[in-house]
């Protein structure tokens, strides 16, 4: 889709919010859309995050810490691949899955 | 900076107590009665959340912030403007700078500015950092004579240097007759004194053992466990450090070791300690075994507090009440506070989760609360 203006929202990216994220997005909101502007494609991961962040102020700074790095008990898959950083390009029609992990008691 | 005597705390009376409880696994409530005998437990709030600190405002007796982090996500501080019904997050929670290349793992103490400054907040975290807010908790800023200052690194160790729990900065004090004038405690790194609100540090460590290190008398390096001010007389500070008990009256800089005084077989060694509201010259503590490979539990499983009437050259053991044999919990340095009323109430909770209450200054205790999960800290609002 070739968009027109560079902020016209120009694709959108479907993100899975695990439930301790669920408190941002809504507790039935498994599956967010998050929109891309056109001077923003091919969107890269941190660029969905920040897109994340704008529809729901918060949730970036729990999954990524103040030096951009993914936080060390969540993992971040585009696609089926686990993404090592954020500059990784999310793909048209590819998801974002974002996993909280948890051990022990 | 003025020194003047702070107006003595009249003792509340007849008011419900109220109690902040923060766990590894949320926050819960206890309030009481009049008399402070009949207690209602309420919560959970932020169940799941590791809850480090919940403090309420006194400034206007219904903001409440809380420290709070999980397992997986990253921290952050929530606040709630009618007295804990509801809850939002901060806008801008505690977070070094991107060219500080920190992070912050979780914030750890909470402190209300002064009575002068409405809205003002403190932030201690860990790793060890300082942060204010200006505007009730919302948003955070770093505050960057400490957190920017070129000798933090070499006052504090690296990042990861710190204890298994992660270094902490701590006992964050504002003297009540100067909103410029605060002490930090850091474990480890030691107690520092700002005179200009945090633009400009010193160590104020004279004194203080730190026998875990090569120099036998280091400037900073000191790991104080918890700093409190006596409410009615500003110049007093206590100290339970990790080698021993101190107190302190300024505007002398060295620090009097007050544990001499205690039982042998106790020790001097835990992380707690408050002063009683309308007295300076009295405290409790509650010892734990720093022996061999530090334990940390009650000695010999027989937990109790420790009572000094005077400044510290004595002290007398507060149990009855409490279990007396095969008692493994701990009061960690959050969680041993102090009412009000008169007499004083005094509250501690335990790493297994018990929740116990004095209304007689120590005399008797007995069980608040059972079952709660591992108790972080514990503040009377």
């Amino acid at each position: 889709m070739a968009a027109q203006h560079t902020h016209e929202v120009a694709a959108v990216v479907c993100v899975r919010v695990p439930t301790p994220l669920r408190s941002y997005t809504g507790a039935a909101a498994t599956n967010v859309a998050v929109p891309v502007l056109a001077r923003e494609l091919p969107p890269t991961l941190g660029g969905v995050l920040a897109a994340l962040d704008t529809a729901y102020p918060g949730i970036r700074f729990r999954i990524v810490d103040e030096q951009g790095r993914v936080r060390r008990h969540i993992k971040l898959f585009v696609g089926y691949a686990l993404a090592g950083d954020l500059a990784v390009p999310v793909p048209a029609g590819v998801d974002v899955m974002i996993v909280a992990a948890l051990s022990g008691g | 900076m003025p020194r003047t005597t702070a107006t003595p705390a009249r003792p509340a009376t007849a008011k419900r107590v109220r109690l902040l409880v923060a766990t590894r696994k949320g926050l819960w409530t206890l309030a009481s009665d009049p008399a402070r005998n009949a207690w209602k437990l309420a919560g959970p709030q932020f169940l799941g959340h590791i809850v480090h600190h919940a403090v309420q405002d006194p400034r206007d007796g219904k903001t409440l912030l809380a420290g709070a982090r999980t397992g997986h996500l990253g921290p952050t501080v929530f606040r709630s403007l009618d007295n804990g019904r509801t809850w939002k997050e901060a806008a801008r929670p505690p977070a070094f700078g991107e060219s500080s290349g920190r992070v912050v793992d979780h914030t750890f103490w909470l402190t209300p500015g002064h009575a002068s400054e409405p809205g003002a907040w403190y932030a201690g975290t860990s790793p060890q950092g300082l942060f204010r807010s200006n505007d009730g908790g919302a948003t955070w800023d770093g505050v960057s004579g400490f957190n920017q200052h070129p000798d933090r690194k070499a006052w504090c160790g690296g990042d990861q240097d710190g204890t298994p729990d992660g270094a902490k900065l701590h006992s964050i004090v504002v003297d009540p007759r100067d909103a410029q004038h605060l002490y930090i405690g850091m474990s480890s790194g030691g107690v520092f004194e700002s005179t200009d609100a945090g633009h400009a540090w010193r160590p104020l460590n004279r004194g203080v053992r730190a026998d875990f290190l090569p120099d036998p008398d280091p400037v900073f390096g000191h790991d104080p466990h918890c700093v409190r001010m006596a409410p009615t007389h500003p110049d007093r500070l206590y100290q339970q450090n990790h080698c021993g008990l101190y107190r302190i009256d300024r505007p002398n800089d060295a620090w009097q070791d007050i544990g001499v005084g205690m039982p042998k077989t106790i020790g001097s060694i835990g992380f707690p300690l408050v002063v009683h509201p309308r007295d300076a010259e009295t405290l409790w503590v509650f010892p734990m075994d720093g022996t061999s490979v530090w334990p940390r539990t009650a000695p010999q499983g027989r937990p109790a507090l420790y009572r000094s009437r005077d400044g510290g050259r004595t002290w007398k053991r507060q149990d009855l009440g409490l279990p007396k044999a095969q008692c493994w919990w701990t009061v960690k340095r959050q969680a041993l506070t102090i009412d009000a009323r008169d007499p004083a109430g005094i509250y501690f909770g335990t790493t297994s989760g018990d929740l116990w209450g004095s209304r007689d200054e120590g005399r008797t205790f007995r069980c608040l609360a059972r079952h709660l999960p591992h108790i972080y800290a514990l503040e009377a609002a």
